[in-house]
């Protein structure tokens, strides 16, 4: 709908501060580094989002964070038509390393997002907290 | 039927920290499942029941079951009863399992009292604070995710998949609409066109304003009684006669599926308890917070092929009389009511009005002698609960 273009530097919307837990700190302090981290399990060798202490596949506690470049596909998107602070899209990134991320996208035309587009990882910042990883087109 | 012997208490862990600065609440709890598991020597995978009480962080056990990734979970209880839950727990667990319920209920307690000076539980982010409320907080809640834009996702999804259209989706709201028109209390009671949908402002891609549930005020009420009991009472008798659970949820994000529901594996254990199958329902109440939760729920229930509930829900095929599958004939969530936001209870209520008779003569179904109710809780779009019930008038 013409009423709800977006220009493409858009989302209005402000993140608020993500709720931090001793868990995920290291991951948020990357973060603020500008750095994408994701943990992978050295027991059955695979990635998962999002990070946590025990590996959600095998049950080991011997995950360790990595590094990754934060590209990947959109998997579905929904744009937010009807919020206070304007549109903003909200959807699923399939990593290159294989698990999806739950997201927004930016700076990017909200009526031209499209399931397999490819994406890459940036940095917002929040409301007062650690930046938040949000998806471009690549 | 007792529990006695029923059931054995086969692991048992207690954490060793007495205080507990370096480790979530999340990890505690699946630290002390991985030392029970281990001592039954049992893995995460055998786990088919679990419960939790309040001091699990996130919906129910919903949060918990997500993080320890229990996939083959179909037994779920968080009731709360502050520091005797996990007592009671044992006798659900052995209730459960004596009914077939599940075979390895899994019982967690966590928590960080000596902590609270980071911060409280759940909520949004302090700055500079740590908080200690659901593990996925950080990585979910902060993207303005809501009931419409998390079901979009589904629909922009399904439609990607199988070619679902909006025309579709919409007639599942016509249909509500054409039974809310004989329900005196339906917060919406106009009969609505495909058109009427389509022409709804847009809400969250691809949902219009007219795929979404009504956000009302209200409650309801049942009750469930013994076989001898119900044999005094001088009422219509609705008999259950099956039922099934499943959460589902990303689970670490690998082979992400947002066109399914926990429906999947809740339909087939009620319809396998029941001894039916989904051709024999007369009646179905199916969970319709956007018309895309009717949609896939119909499809994972087995009332159509995986991808073809387009198709099977267009043309009226859900409208009494009209169709072949009467469903929500009191107007359903669409048009009739959502009271809290939380439509499980009025789906049981006019399965059991269709079963009694009891529904309106304008859409009342002949002779229902057999019925189904499903709900999903949370979103589909991120986890949720599935719960299926299937009921047959005596």
């Amino acid at each position: 709908m013409s009423d709800t273009k977006t220009a493409p530097e858009a989302q209005a919307r402000k993140i608020p501060a993500p709720p931090v837990t001793i868990e995920s700190k290291p991951f948020w302090d990357a973060a603020a580094e500008g750095r994408f981290l994701i943990k992978r399990c050295n027991s059955c060798g695979k990635a998962h989002w999002y990070p946590r202490g025990l590996c959600p596949i095998c049950f080991s506690d011997d995950t360790v964070w990595e590094e990754s470049p934060g590209e990947g596909v959109i998997y579905t998107f929904s744009v937010m038509r009807r919020s206070p602070t304007g549109p903003y899209a909200i959807g699923y990134v399939t990593l290159n390393e294989g698990p999806a991320v739950l997201t927004n996208f930016v700076d990017c035309d909200f009526d031209k997002l499209a399931i397999g587009q490819k994406v890459k990882v940036k940095f917002q910042e929040t409301e007062n907290g650690p930046p938040a990883p949000v998806f471009s087109p690549a | 039927m007792s529990i006695k012997g029923t059931a054995y208490i086969m692991g048992a862990y207690e954490h060793p920290l007495r205080d507990a600065p370096d480790i979530s609440t999340p990890q505690i709890h699946a630290e002390s499942a991985k030392g029970a598991l281990a001592d039954a020597g049992l893995t995460k995978d055998d786990v088919d029941g679990y419960f939790c009480a309040g001091d699990a962080p996130g919906f129910g056990g919903m949060s918990m079951i997500d993080y320890m990734g229990l996939r083959n979970v179909r037994h779920m209880d968080s009731t709360e009863t502050g520091g005797s839950s996990y007592i009671l727990h044992v006798g659900h667990a052995a209730q459960a399992i004596a009914a077939g319920k599940c075979k390895v209920a899994l019982i967690t307690l966590a928590g960080r009292p000596r902590q609270q000076k980071f911060g409280g539980f759940g909520g949004a982010g302090r700055p500079g604070q740590l908080t200690d409320g659901p593990p996925e907080a950080g990585f979910e809640n902060i993207y303005g995710g809501t009931t419409h834009n998390t079901y979009g996702m589904c629909a922009m999804r399904h439609m990607y998949e199988y070619g679902t259209t909006s025309e579709q989706l919409a007639w599942i709201k016509v249909a509500a609409s054409h039974h809310a028109q004989w329900n005196e209390h339906a917060f919406l009671r106009d009969v609505v066109t495909v058109e009427d949908v389509l022409n709804s402002p847009m809400i969250a891609d691809p949902l219009h304003r007219l795929d979404c549930c009504v956000v009302t005020d209200g409650g309801g009420a049942l009750i469930v009684t013994s076989p001898e009991i119900a044999r005094s009472l001088n009422r219509p008798k609705v008999k259950i006669i099956g039922a099934g659970e499943s959460p589902k949820g990303p689970m670490g994000g690998h082979d992400l599926d947002l066109t399914h529901s926990g429906a999947l594996w809740s339909g087939p254990m009620a319809f396998d308890e029941a001894g039916v199958k989904p051709s024999d329902m007369k009646y179905a109440s199916i969970y319709d917070s956007f018309t895309i939760t009717v949609l896939m729920q119909l499809e994972d229930l087995g009332f159509c092929e995986k991808g073809q509930g387009g198709k099977f829900v267009a043309d009226g095929n859900l409208i009494s009389g009209v169709g072949k599958l009467p469903f929500n004939t009191d107007g359903g969530g669409l048009c009739n009511n959502h009271p809290t936001n939380r439509g499980g209870i009025t789906k049981v209520i006019e399965a059991v009005r269709q079963l009694r008779g009891e529904a309106h003569p304008k859409v009342q179904v002949p002779n229902c002698d057999l019925a189904i109710a499903h709900g999903t809780g949370g979103s589909l779009g991120t986890r949720h609960g599935a719960a299926t019930l299937i009921m047959e008038r005596e």
